[in-house]
């Protein structure tokens, strides 16, 4: 085959000096030894990858580094500043403690954002291909509209539950699972995108998240408490607060960061403990897919199992499920020219306009055709090679970098769905509170009132979005 | 020509088609396959067998994701450490893993491949489905 004959040029090229090089019409970087590329170098979605694959993050990093940064911040200066008076007039327990959280916070900090979340990979062209035979499209041959989106129904404990098909990643998404329009991947059991972490939290990091979460509002209430202790003693002999906070201006820092990151912080523990107790995600309560909204009062939740302690053992103890998207496998050399038909396609594929007419017959195509290309039988078409190997010089640099796709079009309308992300905002509490107010919502925490507006609205959207 | 392939020979025959076992989601989100025997095995494989297989792997995937008292322990001790013991140890489920990768190439190598069939691993795919190449028979002649 192709990559054999190379094989053999290669060391005669080395033993006898050609000044020539091979005559093929064939890219500048496929005639030098491959050197053998890892899945996450080829990975489609938008995550950025580190430490050659053993770190995935978003592709925008949101405010992770202020999180950290202020994390960092106020731990320090209250380890600087506060502990030392601390320790004298009360206990040396107090650093020890809050050495203790603040280890703790940083490195769930850390799992969360660095975790994969549950990517799910996108489907080969051969199994998109044998999806879009099962789906019946008659309407396929009307190119001015978009047709309704494939849904299929399961049931699942008595549920009936519809999975959507993802036009992406051209797959039925699984229960539970939702396309992350930020990350551009199907993600299992999507919670939410959280800008503050910067990663998608799902599946496998949903328990990192929570620890991340809980021991934050530990570490934030202690904080807080300590340094009003602190002050409180020292504007006791008679001095008043303003010589305290004179004596140790850091602790008036940490005092304002603390109080107002406090109550959303505790607010979102309290919101995400309820979620871990009913099995349910952000993403399902924020939609009241389990709620019986439509007055309907056989819906609830299919996953939970109807007990608190099993519901918690199983989300936060349960197995620990393997990324799927092996990241650090390494690209198999025959495969290397089947990734190219997948790039080829996802352009065409994602013009909505041709999506039945193109996609199908395209994926067919290319589903009849790498076959050909993976099996090392001789008799593959030499002709068939070239063809598929052109677009690769600028096709492969773009799946790490996609500057602009046709999805920029539809993401666009759904920019909304960046309000999904919670807002735990240090410094804006101010908007917060009026929506509160002015929505009477019950939740606890004060973002989920405009969400709830914007999901109602959105809804009509996202079907014939997705 | 023989009918009966070796798996060092299913590599140079040619792929004549595909077919896929989609997962079953009947019992939630757990890693199950569906069970149907696929129309364009028939002439291939007894379907018996075919069956047996897919409930073995139900089962391997079920014992990975099992809730009990093993993976409660896994759990509280990685939350202990602040999940940092997942950096050195290997997790119930990839030891699973190991196993149902190596019963799927005891199977090809036994049963699937004289038979001109090739199972490929699920999580090859993403768990999402049980990718069964069919090579062409060449005494039957390509479909």
């Amino acid at each position: 085959m192709k990559n054999r004959e190379y094989q053999q040029i290669d060391p005669q090229a080395l033993a006898t000096p050609t000044p020539t090089p091979p005559p093929r019409p064939l890219p500048e970087h496929e005639l030098k030894p491959k050197r053998a590329r890892r899945k996450w170098e080829v990975f489609p979605g938008k995550n950025r990858f580190y430490c050659d694959g053993r770190i995935i993050v978003a592709r925008q990093s949101g405010v992770l580094p202020l999180t950290l940064g202020l994390i960092l911040l106020t731990s320090g200066l209250f380890f600087v500043f506060d502990c030392p008076f601390l320790v004298k007039h009360l206990t040396s327990c107090i650093p020890a403690i809050g050495g203790v959280l603040f280890v703790f916070v940083v490195i769930s900090l850390f799992q969360t954002s660095f975790t994969d979340p549950g990517i799910l990979p996108r489907a080969t062209p051969e199994e998109a291909a044998d999806i879009e035979k099962q789906i019946d499209n008659p309407t396929g041959s009307s190119s001015s509209y978009r047709p309704p989106p494939r849904t299929k129904e399961v049931i699942i404990n008595q549920q009936v539950v519809k999975l959507k098909y993802c036009f992406t990643c051209k797959i039925f998404r699984p229960p539970r699972t939702s396309h992350c329009s930020l990350c551009d991947n199907c993600v299992e059991r999507f919670d939410h995108h959280c800008p503050w972490v910067g990663n998608c939290v799902g599946k496998r990091n949903y328990r990192f998240f929570y620890t991340f979460v809980v021991s934050l509002s530990f570490l934030t209430a202690f904080i807080f408490g300590c340094v009003t202790t602190h002050l409180a003693l020292r504007s006791q002999g008679g001095n008043g607060l303003v010589f305290a906070l004179q004596a140790s201006p850091a602790s008036a820092l940490e005092l304002v960061v603390c109080f107002f990151s406090v109550w959303s912080i505790l607010g979102l523990s309290g919101f995400h403990t309820y979620l871990v107790a009913a099995n349910l995600t952000t993403n399902e309560d924020i939609k009241g897919s389990w709620s019986g909204k439509s007055g309907n009062e056989d819906v609830g939740n299919p996953y939970s199992y109807n007990s608190m302690i099993k519901n918690c053992c199983s989300v936060l103890c349960g197995p620990m499920p393997p990324s799927l998207i092996d990241r650090r496998g390494f690209v198999p050399s025959d495969d290397s020219v089947q990734t190219s038909p997948v790039e080829v396609e996802l352009p065409a594929a994602k013009n909505d306009i041709n999506m039945c007419t193109h996609g199908t017959k395209g994926l067919l195509e290319t589903a009849s055709r790498s076959p050909l290309l993976t099996s090392s039988c001789p008799q593959a078409k030499p002709q068939a090679a070239p063809a598929v190997l052109e677009p690769l010089p600028e096709v492969t640099p773009s799946p790490a970098l996609e500057p602009a796709k046709t999805t920029a079009g539809r993401q666009s309308t759904s920019t909304p769905h960046k309000h999904h992300s919670h807002h735990r905002s240090k410094g804006k509490q101010a908007s917060h509170h009026t929506h509160k107010t002015s929505n009477s919502s019950p939740r606890p925490h004060h973002s989920h009132s405009s969400r709830r507006k914007d999901s109602k609205n959105r809804d009509p959207k996202f079907s014939s979005l997705r | 020509m023989a009918e009966t392939h070796s798996l060092q020979d299913l590599r140079q025959a040619a792929v004549a088609s595909k077919v896929f076992v989609q997962r079953d989601y009947a019992s939630g989100t757990i890693c199950k396959f569906q069970t149907k025997f696929p129309a364009e095995l028939e002439s291939r494989i007894d379907k018996q067998q075919f069956e047996e297989t897919m409930q073995t792997l139900n089962n391997l995937y079920a014992e990975a994701e099992k809730l009990g008292g093993r993976s409660y322990l896994e759990g509280c001790l990685a939350c202990l450490t602040a999940y940092t013991i997942f950096l050195c140890m290997e997790t119930h489920y990839e030891k699973v893993l190991k196993k149902i990768a190596k019963y799927i190439q005891e199977q090809n190598e036994k049963i699937f491949a004289p038979l001109g069939l090739l199972l490929t691993d699920p999580i090859e795919r993403g768990l999402r489905v049980v990718e069964i190449t069919i090579f062409e028979d060449r005494s039957i002649g390509s479909r």
